[in-house]
């Protein structure tokens, strides 16, 4: 008897008698992401799913992962799938104005040089020993764009999507502090004190309905790889632009949005598992990924420069920043940034096309790197 | 394909595709204004 009694208290501290050392560790890190979700608002919708999930994979013998186990469930069901990403992307889509980035087209270059980082940082992954497929996930990360990168991942580098996903988030969300920086080293006070012409906003409405329908067609047929992520995000914007399905919009926007968000970052956590996670493979993935989005930022405010001269100095390169995708907090950057050099210097809007362009251009990057894959044979 | 022809390749073929596309969408959005400027547009009637 006292031996049926030693070991039913034995099977209550299982947790603690199976735990590895890096358990502790990963439920650490699993309370930063939280509090940098809850204490300093830094992407919460998403850390902190991300970062319970984490706690949650951490605990030994829970099994939460394993065959059945509910957070496998949700990750077989929307990662594996590839759905989650592609629902969010409607949500993007219904959520984004793309007027600011119609009403200037030339912005859709700035969107372009800002997804340079992820193919220079692809370059310096195969340097640093990785093979073909990580080193496109890792390169993904340059998107500055979850939903792709984890789209990516999940298909070509499963074992990576931990890290890719937990980098792409993280930097996005510490874009204010990583691109300030970069912008004051590359552009001289009197480029930062231009002043743009105000935005008209002289789109049509049928523009802006054609807009999402030209570029699927035209995307598609382009790099049918990506028409995944290029087709959910213009369907979104589609059904925002036409106006008649106001219902399916705001419910890809608001309550479709949330409830994947939900799942999709508490499965992002439960691929921390700290004895997978803890490799020193992940600390490059997270080294390259955040020079992939130094490098974004700083592609696109030397392509700003460009568009400076060119222009005779109407183009405040600054907000070649906001190639990226990281949609609308870029642009809030560049307009905090252009302010503290001239106060009648309104950038937002402009930075707001730039900003659009980096995420139609996040997504027809990785389109095109995904059909330059099928058509080198790496890839089916 | 050894690993530097590769980067070479994804180098080239990805920043010059990326940019290219997007530069012929932003071309195709330029001809989409002209077609369809704003003026041609009658306000939508209220409602209210």
């Amino acid at each position: 008897m006292l031996d049926a009694i030693f070991r039913a208290f034995a099977g209550l501290g299982a947790g603690f008698l199976h735990m590895h050392w890096s358990n502790p560790v990963m439920i650490a890190i699993g309370c930063v992401l939280l509090y940098l979700g809850v204490k300093k608002g830094f992407e919460p919708l998403l850390l902190v799913p991300i970062g319970f999930g984490c706690i949650l994979v951490n605990v030994p013998t829970a099994g939460l992962m394993e065959r059945d186990g509910f957070l496998r469930v949700i990750y077989d069901a929307g990662i594996m799938t590839e759905l989650f990403p592609l629902l969010i992307f409607v949500g993007i889509g219904a959520m984004t104005d793309f007027g600011p980035l119609l009403d200037n087209p030339a912005t859709f270059l700035l969107g372009a040089a800002g997804q340079f980082g992820i193919f220079l940082t692809l370059a310096l992954a195969l340097v640093l020993g990785f093979n073909e497929l990580d080193a496109v996930s890792i390169g993904i990360i340059g998107a500055c764009d979850g939903p792709t990168a984890i789209y990516v991942t999940s298909k070509y580098a499963p074992h990576l999507l931990g890290a890719v996903s937990v980098a792409a988030y993280s930097y996005m969300s510490l874009v204010p502090v990583i691109q300030p920086p970069i912008m004051r080293i590359l552009t001289t006070k009197k480029e930062r004190e231009t002043v743009m012409k105000a935005s008209t906003q002289s789109v049509s409405r049928t523009a802006k309905l054609l807009f999402p329908l030209v570029i699927t067609i035209l995307g598609g047929f382009i790099a049918p790889k990506g028409l995944p992520l290029l087709g959910t995000i213009m369907l979104g914007n589609f059904m925002r632009e036409s106006g008649v399905v106001t219902r399916l919009a705001k419910a890809s926007e608001n309550e479709i949005a949330n409830v994947v968000t939900l799942l999709l970052g508490i499965s992002i956590g439960a691929t921390m598992d700290g004895r997978i996670f803890f490799k020193f493979q992940t600390l490059i993935v997270l080294a390259l990924g955040f020079f992939a989005i130094c490098l974004d930022t700083a592609c696109g405010v030397l392509l700003g420069k460009v568009m400076y001269v060119l222009t005779g100095g109407k183009i405040n390169p600054l907000i070649g920043a906001a190639g990226i995708s990281a949609f609308p907090m870029s642009a809030r950057v560049v307009q905090k940034e252009g302010l503290k050099y001239c106060k009648r210097s309104y950038l937002l809007m402009h930075a707001m096309g730039a900003n659009a362009g980096g995420q139609v251009g996040s997504v027809m990057a990785a389109a095109v790197m995904l059909s330059i894959l099928t058509g080198m044979g790496i890839i089916p | 394909m050894d690993k530097f022809t590769f980067a070479v390749t994804m180098l080239i073929a990805g920043m010059g595709g990326t940019i290219l596309t997007l530069g012929f969408m932003s071309l195709i959005m330029i001809v989409l204004k002209k077609i369809f400027p704003l003026k041609s547009e009658k306000k939508p009637q209220s409602n209210s």
